[in-house]
C-alpha cells in the first residue's frame, strides 16, 4: 500500500514539521512494515509553470518530427515575452495549456535546464512530459492541462509534484491498512491525535426502488449495496488532484468513473465496481458458477469457471467474477471509441474472504479488489463507499444520483470477546493496568465494558480480532514492544547434544581435518542425473519423491544419493580453475516408502491421536542422513619438497574409514560392484562383524567421469550415517601398554592376485595370536619373480608380550603360526621358501 | 730397534734421556696445536702417539733396563705421554666443536619456503554458524531438536495456525510433493520453515520444553544475490509455566550479544505470524554504520542499505492455538518462539555480498572459514 503523506494528512493533523521518515518510524513501531519512503520531486527546482502554446513551426529535414514553438509563460520568464522552445513531441496544438520548465530549473534526475541551441534554433526551456516530471512512467507524450489555468502559474504546486510516499507491506492480518482510512487510524493512534474518518458520511437509508439485486448465496456475499448515477458526462476527465493521488498510490488513471472507484477503494478500503447500467440486462444476481460456465473478464481473457466461483450475473449470464474482476460485457465505455457510458451502477459489496482467495488463486488473478477481500474488508463501509463514489460522480462528472438505494445485508452476529483485564500483562510480562488496556482497545475502535473481566466488541474493520490474545497483542504493540522489559526464563538443566548430534559434528570435523572442504548442494535432480551415473533401470535410487512445482522442470525429483550434487560442485570448481579438490557433503536423501500414502489433515482444536500422527509420518519418505566425498587432482601437492600424490580410489576408501572412526564404528571393506563406481575399483563398506552395507567408495566408472565431464580418475565415497551408527559407537577399553621390548619380524607372502589383502591380513592376525601387537602391509609387488596372476604381500609383524621379554624363538614361532594360517586360508606361499 | 740387554746402561740409552723425552713431548703438543682439522689431528696423533712415535719407541727401551732404573724411566715416559694425550684430547674437543658449528651453519635452510603439502579442509560457515547458535542455547539448558525436510502439511501449516485458506499460506511459496496419484494432494510439502520441528517437539514431550531447531528449509524463490530456494533457519521454542514476551526479549538479547557482540540497539517491530501472538520482527542496529548512514547520502552503508537496521528474524509469544493443536494446555503453559535466517546473519556478520557464494560450493569461499566461526 502506497500512502502519499499529503493525502494522509487529510485525515490526521500530523505536526507540520513531521517528515515521511518520521511518520514511517512511528508506524513501524506500531507494526506497519514501511518498506521505503519515496521522496517525490526531492531534487526538483522551478521555475516550472503553465504555458499556452502560441505558435508551432514544424521543422523538416530531421530524422524525427521537431517543433519550434513560442509559448506564453506569463511573467514567469521575467520579460513577459513569448518563450522560444524546441520540442520533439507532437501531441499538442496551438492554444493548448502545457507545462514549461524554464532555464535555471532542475528536473528530477537531477537534470538542470538551460537555454541552448538545438536543431538550428534556440530552445529556452522544455515542454514537459509526465515522465520527465517524475509523475509516472506510462506516458511519453507531453502533458496537456485543462484550459482553465493561467499562463505563468506555478506547476509544481498545481501538479503536486513534491510529496513523500510511504510504501507499506501490509501483513495478512491488517487488511484495513490497505486504505488511507486504516493507515490514518494507525497514525492517529501512534501520535495520539484524532482521526477524521472518511467513512463517516451521511448516507440515505435503503429503500425499495434501488437497482434490483438478488443474492442467492448469502454466505458468499453478506452485503450488497448498489447505487445508480445517470447523466454522467462521458467526456469528463479526472481532475489533476484525483489523477495525482492515484499515480502516487501506484494506480494508473484510466477514465473518470474507473478512477473514482479506485480512489474510493484507496480511501476507504472498500473495493467498488462500476457497471455501464445500459449494458446490464435485468436484475443483478449473486450466485456460484455452474460447472463449465465462462466469463470474459476486463483483461479480455475468457475464463472457464469452477463451481466454487462466486459470480455477479444478469439475465445474460455472468458479468463479473465477484470480488476479483469485472466482466468485459458491462465495462464502462471509453468515449474515444464510440458513445461513452452515461449511466452507472456502483457496486459496493462484501464477499467471503476464503471464496475470493480461492478464486483469485484458481484464476491466477490477484487484483487490488481480491487482495482486500482476502484480508477482510469492513462490511459496514460499503454504504459510505458507495455514497462517496456517487458524490464524486455528481461533483466531477456532472451526474445525477438516483434516489434508489439498494442495500442487502445478511444479519451479522455481534462478536464479543471476553478478556481478563490483566491478560496483556501476563502475555507481555509487565504491568499495564486496566485503564491503559481499556484505552488502547478503544483507540483501535473497540467498545469495551466491564472491570476485571472486559467485554470487548471489536470494530467491523477488524475481522482479525477473534480471541483474547488478539486483543492482548493490540495493547502490547500500541504500548510499544520497546517498553516491554527483558528478562531470562528459568531453564531447567539441559542434557546437551545427543550422541547422534555429537557424531554428526565429529564427522564433519574429521573430514575437514583430513583436508576436505564442505559444500551444500540443492537436493533437486532429474532423470539425466541417474543416466549420467549409469544406474540400471531397476536401480532403487531411481525411485524418487517428486515435486508438483519444481523450480526447474528438468529437476522435478529429490535426491536419493548425494553424488549428483557433489559431483556437480566438483565440476563447477574445476571449471573455475580449482583443480586439486577434496570436497564433502552431509545431508539427507529422500527415499520413498514401499507403500505410498497421503498424509491426513487432522483437526487443530485438539491434539491428534497417536494413530493420526503415525499416519502423518507414514506418508513421509525415509530421510536418512548421508555423507559423501569426491576427490580429483592432487591429493598431496608436489612442491620443492618432492613429488606429491594424485587422488585415487584409496583416498575415497580412507575417507569412509575416517567417517567410521569419527562415529566410533569399525568398517569392513570388501570388493564391490555398484554404479557409478569403476567395477574393479569399488569398495563395499560394511559395519565390521555384520552384513550391513553402509556405503561404497572408490574410483568412478570411466563412463561416468566422461558423461559428467569430470577429471580422470575422480574418486568418491557415500556412506549412510544412520545405518553406520545404528548400533551406537563401540566403547573403547584402555589398552594395557607393555613396557617390554618389541620383536619385529617381516614376512612376504605370495598369493593369487584375486585374494583380497584384507583376507591375508585377517589370517595372519588370527594365526599370530595375542603376542601380535601390530601388523602393517608395507609392500605389494607383482612381476615375473612372483609369477603370472600372483602378487607378493610384504608385512611387518610386531610382537610383544605383556609380562616378559620375548625370545627370538617365541617371536619366530608366532610368525610361523601366522604364516601357517595364511597358507591354510588363502593358499599363500611364503616368498623365498 | 735394540734388543733387550741386561748389561746395558740406561744413561747410555739416547732415547731415554730426559731432554730427548721432553723434546718428543713438546713436538707432539706443538703438532696437535698446529692441527687445524680433525684429519690433521688424526695424522699428528698417529705420528706422535702411534707405535712408531718417539715416545712409544722410548717406552720399549724401558724393558731392557736394569730393574733399578726402570721406575725412573717409566715415570719419565708416563708423564710425557700423559701430557701428550691430554693435549690431544683437548684439541680433539676443540676441533669437533668447530666442525659441529660449521655443519649447523651449512645445514641452515630458508624457513620462509612455502609449504602446503598437507591439504587444508574447512567446514561450511553456515554449518558452523548453526553450531555456534546451538551451543549458545545448549549452554542455557536447551536441547537441539531436528525434524524431516519433507514434512506433512499439517505440521508445516495447520498445526501452526495456518489453515488451508490462510492468506499467510500464500506468502510462503511452497514446494508441494506429488501424491501417489500424481496430484498435489499428498498432504506433504518441503518444509517452508523449521517450525514443524517445534510442533513435533510439543507433540512428543511434556513441558517444560526448551529447544532450538536448526535445519534446511525450502521456498520457491529463484537463486539470486539475496535469495535462495534452499536456505537455513534456526528456530527456538520455550514452553513453560509463566513464559512471557519479556523472557523472549531477554533471550534474544543474550543471543545477539554472544553472536554479534554487545552494545548494539535492538528494535522490536510488531509484525504478524500466524503461530505467534504478539509477533515481532527483530532489527539489529547496523554494526557497521551504527545508524549514521540514515538520510546521509555522503556516507552510504552497504551492510544495512543505509537503513540503519538489519533484520535478524521473527519471533513472538506462541499462539495458544498452536499449543492446543499440539496437546498443550494453554491455560497452564505459555511459550515464545523465534526464527533466524542463517544466510542473512552470515552475510552481515562476515560481509558476504552475494548469497550465491554460499550455495555454489566454491572451495575458495569456504576455506577461509576453517573449522569454526
Amino acid at each position: 500500500m502506497r500512502v502519499p503523506l499529503s493525502w494522509l494528512r487529510e485525515y490526521v493533523d500530523l505536526p507540520a514539521g513531521e517528515t515521511g521518515r518520521d511518520v514511517a518510524e512511528r508506524l513501524v513501531r506500531a507494526g506497519l512494515e514501511v518498506e521505503t519512503v519515496e521522496q517525490l520531486g526531492g531534487d526538483l527546482k522551478g521555475p516550472l509553470v503553465v504555458g499556452e502554446v502560441l505558435s508551432i513551426e514544424e521543422l523538416t529535414g530531421f530524422k524525427k518530427p521537431i517543433r519550434h514553438c513560442f509559448v506564453n509563460v506569463g511573467d514567469a520568464n521575467g520579460t513577459g515575452e513569448p518563450q522560444e522552445i524546441v520540442c520533439g513531441a507532437t501531441n499538442f496544438a496551438v492554444g493548448d495549456k502545457v507545462v514549461v520548465v524554464l532555464p535555471g530549473a532542475v528536473l528530477p534526475g537531477p537534470f538542470p535546464i538551460s537555454a541552448r541551441q538545438t536543431y538550428g534554433q534556440t530552445s529556452a526551456g522544455m515542454i514537459c512530459s509526465a515522465r520527465e516530471l517524475g509523475m509516472g512512467d506510462d506516458h511519453d507524450g507531453i502533458i496537456v492541462l485543462p484550459p482553465e489555468f493561467e499562463p505563468g502559474t506555478d506547476a509544481i504546486e498545481l501538479l503536486q509534484l513534491v510529496d513523500e510516499v510511504l510504501d507499506i507491506a501490509v501483513t495478512p492480518d491488517r487488511g484495513y491498512c490497505l486504505s488511507l482510512r486504516g493507515v490514518a487510524r494507525e497514525a492517529a493512534a501512534a501520535y495520539g491525535l484524532p482521526l477524521a474518518d472518511p467513512a463517516l458520511l451521511d448516507v440515505p437509508p435503503a429503500n425499495s426502488f434501488g437497482y434490483l439485486v438478488k443474492v442467492a448465496d448469502p454466505a458468499g456475499c453478506d452485503r450488497f449495496v448498489a447505487r445508480t448515477v445517470v447523466g454522467v458526462d462521458p467526456t469528463a476527465k479526472s481532475p489533476i488532484w484525483l489523477q495525482r493521488r492515484l499515480q502516487k498510490a501506484g494506480i494508473r488513471p484510466i477514465s473518470l468513473t474507473v478512477d473514482i472507484t479506485n480512489y474510493v477503494m484507496l480511501e476507504v478500503g472498500q473495493p467498488l465496481h462500476a457497471y455501464d447500467k445500459q449494458r446490464v440486462e435485468g436484475p443483478i444476481t449473486v450466485r456460484r458458477a455452474e460447472q463449465g460456465e465462462t466469463l470474459t473478464t476486463l483483461d479480455g481473457v475468457k475464463r472457464t469457471l469452477s463451481a466454487e466461483d462466486l459470480l455477479i450475473c444478469d439475465n445474460s449470464g455472468p458479468i463479473g467474477l465477484a470480488g476479483v474482476m469485472g466482466g468485459a460485457s458491462t465495462e464502462i465505455l471509453d468515449p474515444a471509441a464510440g458513445p461513452g457510458t452515461t449511466e452507472v451502477i456502483i457496486e459496493a459489496a462484501h464477499f467471503d474472504a476464503v471464496a475470493i482467495a480461492r478464486a483469485a488463486k484458481r484464476h491466477k488473478l490477484p487484483s487490488e479488489a481480491s487482495k482486500r477481500f482476502e484480508r477482510g474488508v469492513d462490511p459496514e463501509a460499503a454504504r459510505a463507499a458507495a455514497q462517496r463514489a456517487v458524490d464524486l460522480l455528481v461533483l466531477i462528472a456532472g451526474g445525477t444520483a438516483e434516489a434508489g438505494v439498494t442495500d442487502i445485508a445478511a444479519p451479522h452476529p455481534v462478536r464479543t470477546i471476553t478478556i481478563a483485564a490483566d491478560l496483556p500483562d501476563r502475555v507481555a510480562g509487565t504491568a499495564y493496568g486496566r485503564e491503559t488496556v481499556t484505552r488502547r482497545l478503544q483507540e483501535i475502535g473497540c467498545s469495551v465494558a466491564g472491570a476485571d473481566i472486559l467485554e470487548v466488541t471489536p470494530p467491523t474493520w477488524r475481522p482479525d480480532l477473534t480471541d483474547p490474545y488478539d486483543l492482548a497483542e493490540e495493547v502490547i504493540r500500541l504500548e510499544g514492544y520497546d517498553n516491554v522489559p527483558a528478562r531470562m526464563p528459568n531453564v531447567p538443566p539441559g542434557k546437551g547434544l545427543t550422541e547422534a548430534q555429537r557424531t554428526h559434528r565429529r564427522i564433519g570435523v574429521a573430514l575437514a581435518g583430513a583436508g576436505y572442504v564442505e559444500v551444500n548442494n540443492y537436493p533437486f535432480l532429474g532423470e539425466s542425473a541417474f543416466e549420467a551415473l549409469g544406474l540400471e533401470p531397476e536401480d532403487r535410487r531411481r525411485r524418487t519423491v517428486k515435486l508438483v512445482n519444481p523450480l526447474n522442470d528438468e529437476e522435478p525429483a529429490l535426491r536419493t544419493t548425494l553424488l549428483p550434487g557433489l559431483l556437480g560442485a566438483l565440476r563447477r570448481n574445476v571449471g573455475r580453475g580449482n583443480t586439486d579438490l577434496a570436497i564433502y557433503e552431509t545431508g539427507t536423501v529422500f527415499l520413498p516408502k514401499d507403500e505410498l500414502t497421503v498424509a491426513p489433515r487432522p483437526a487443530v482444536d485438539h491434539r491428534p491421536s497417536n494413530e493420526e500422527l503415525a499416519e502423518l509420518d507414514a506418508a513421509l519418505p525415509d530421510q536418512p542422513r548421508r555423507v559423501a566425498v569426491a576427490l580429483a587432482g592432487e591429493r598431496l601437492p608436489s612442491g620443492w619438497w618432492g613429488q606429491g600424490a594424485q587422488a585415487f580410489w584409496a583416498d575415497a576408501v580412507e575417507a569412509a574409514r575416517t567417517v567410521a572412526r569419527a562415529a566410533g564404528v569399525e568398517l569392513t571393506v570388501r570388493q564391490g560392484q555398484q554404479a557409478p563406481w569403476h567395477p574393479g575399483r569399488c569398495a563395499e563398506l560394511l559395519v565390521a562383524g555384520t552384513d550391513r552395507v553402509v556405503g561404497h567408495a572408490g574410483e568412478l566408472h570411466p563412463r561416468v567421469v566422461k558423461a559428467l565431464g569430470l577429471p580422470a580418475r575422480t574418486s568418491a565415497m557415500e556412506v549412510d550415517i544412520d545405518l553406520l551408527t545404528a548400533d551406537g559407537a563401540e566403547k573403547v577399553n584402555g589398552p594395557a601398554v607393555s613396557g617390554f621390548p618389541v620383536a619385529t619380524q617381516d614376512v612376504a607372502l605370495i598369493v593369487d592376485a584375486a585374494v583380497p589383502a584384507a583376507d591375508v591380513e585377517a589370517a595372519l592376525r588370527s594365526g599370530a595370536g595375542e603376542l601380535l601387537e601390530a601388523i602393517r602391509l608395507f609392500d605389494v609387488f607383482t612381476g615375473e619373480q612372483v609369477g603370472e596372476g600372483r602378487k607378493s604381500l610384504a608385512y611387518a609383524l610386531r610382537f610383544r608380550a605383556a609380562d616378559r621379554t620375548l625370545t627370538a624363538e617365541e617371536a619366530t614361532a608366532a610368525r610361523e603360526a601366522a604364516v601357517a594360517e595364511a597358507v591354510a586360508r588363502t593358499g599363500a606361499v611364503l616368498r623365498g621358501a | 730397534m735394540s734388543a733387550p740387554n741386561k748389561s746395558y746402561d740406561p744413561v747410555e740409552v739416547e732415547a731415554l734421556k730426559p731432554e730427548v723425552v721432553e723434546q718428543a713431548r713438546d713436538e707432539a703438543v706443538a703438532a696437535f696445536a698446529a692441527a687445524s682439522t680433525l684429519d690433521e689431528l688424526k695424522q699428528a696423533k698417529v705420528a706422535h702417539t702411534g707405535d712408531r712415535s718417539a715416545l712409544s719407541l722410548a717406552n720399549r727401551e724401558i724393558g731392557a733396563l736394569p730393574p733399578h732404573a726402570k721406575a725412573a724411566a717409566g715415570k719419565l715416559i708416563g708423564q710425557a705421554r700423559g701430557a701428550v694425550n691430554q693435549a690431544l684430547a683437548k684439541r680433539q674437543v676443540e676441533l669437533e666443536a668447530e666442525r659441529d658449528a660449521r655443519v649447523l651453519v651449512e645445514e641452515a635452510v630458508d624457513v620462509t619456503l612455502p609449504y602446503d603439502r598437507a591439504p587444508r579442509g574447512a567446514r561450511h560457515p553456515l554449518t558452523t554458524l548453526a553450531e555456534r547458535i546451538e551451543d549458545t542455547f545448549v549452554a542455557m539448558g536447551y536441547q537441539v531438536a531436528e525434524g524431516p525436510e519433507v514434512e506433512a502439511e499439517w505440521l508445516n501449516f495447520d498445526a501452526l495456525n495456518l489453515g488451508p485458506d490462510h492468506p499467510a499460506r500464500s506468502m510462503q511459496d511452497t514446494f508441494f510433493v506429488q501424491a501417489p496419484d500424481g496430484s498435489a494432494d499428498s498432504g506433504v510439502v518441503l518444509r517452508t520453515q523449521t517450525s514443524p520441528v517445534q510442533a513435533r517437539t510439543l507433540l512428543d514431550r511434556e513441558p517444560p520444553v526448551y529447544v532450538v531447531c536448526p535445519g534446511r528449509v525450502y521456498r520457491t524463490d529463484e537463486l539470486d544475490a539475496t535469495h535462495t530456494p534452499v536456505f537455513r533457519q534456526v528456530e527456538g521454542l520455550a514452553v513453560d509455566e509463566g513464559i512471557t514476551f519479556a523472557d523472549l526479549k531477554g533471550t534474544i538479547e543474550v543471543l545477539v550479544e554472544k553472536l554479534i557482540g554487545g552494545g548494539l540497539e535492538l528494535r522490536w517491530r510488531p509484525s504478524y505470524f500466524p503461530f505467534t501472538e504478539p509477533s515481532a520482527e527483530i532489527d539489529l542496529q547496523c554494526f557497521v554504520c551504527r545508524g549514521e548512514s540514515v538520510g546521509n547520502p555522503d556516507r552510504p552503508c552497504r551492510t544495512c542499505s543505509s537503513e540503519g537496521w538489519i533484520e535478524l528474524g521473527g519471533c513472538g509469544v506462541v499462539n495458544p492455538r498452536v499449543l492446543v493443536a499440539c496437546g498443550v494446555d494453554p491455560n497452564r503453559y505459555s511459550g515464545f518462539a523465534f526464527g533466524l535466517g542463517l544466510e542473512r546473519i552470515l552475510m552481515n556478520r562476515h560481509n558476504v555480498a552475494d548469497m550465491r557464494d554460499m550455495v555454489e560450493g566454491d572451495v575458495r569461499f569456504t576455506l577461509p572459514f576453517g573449522m569454526e566461526i
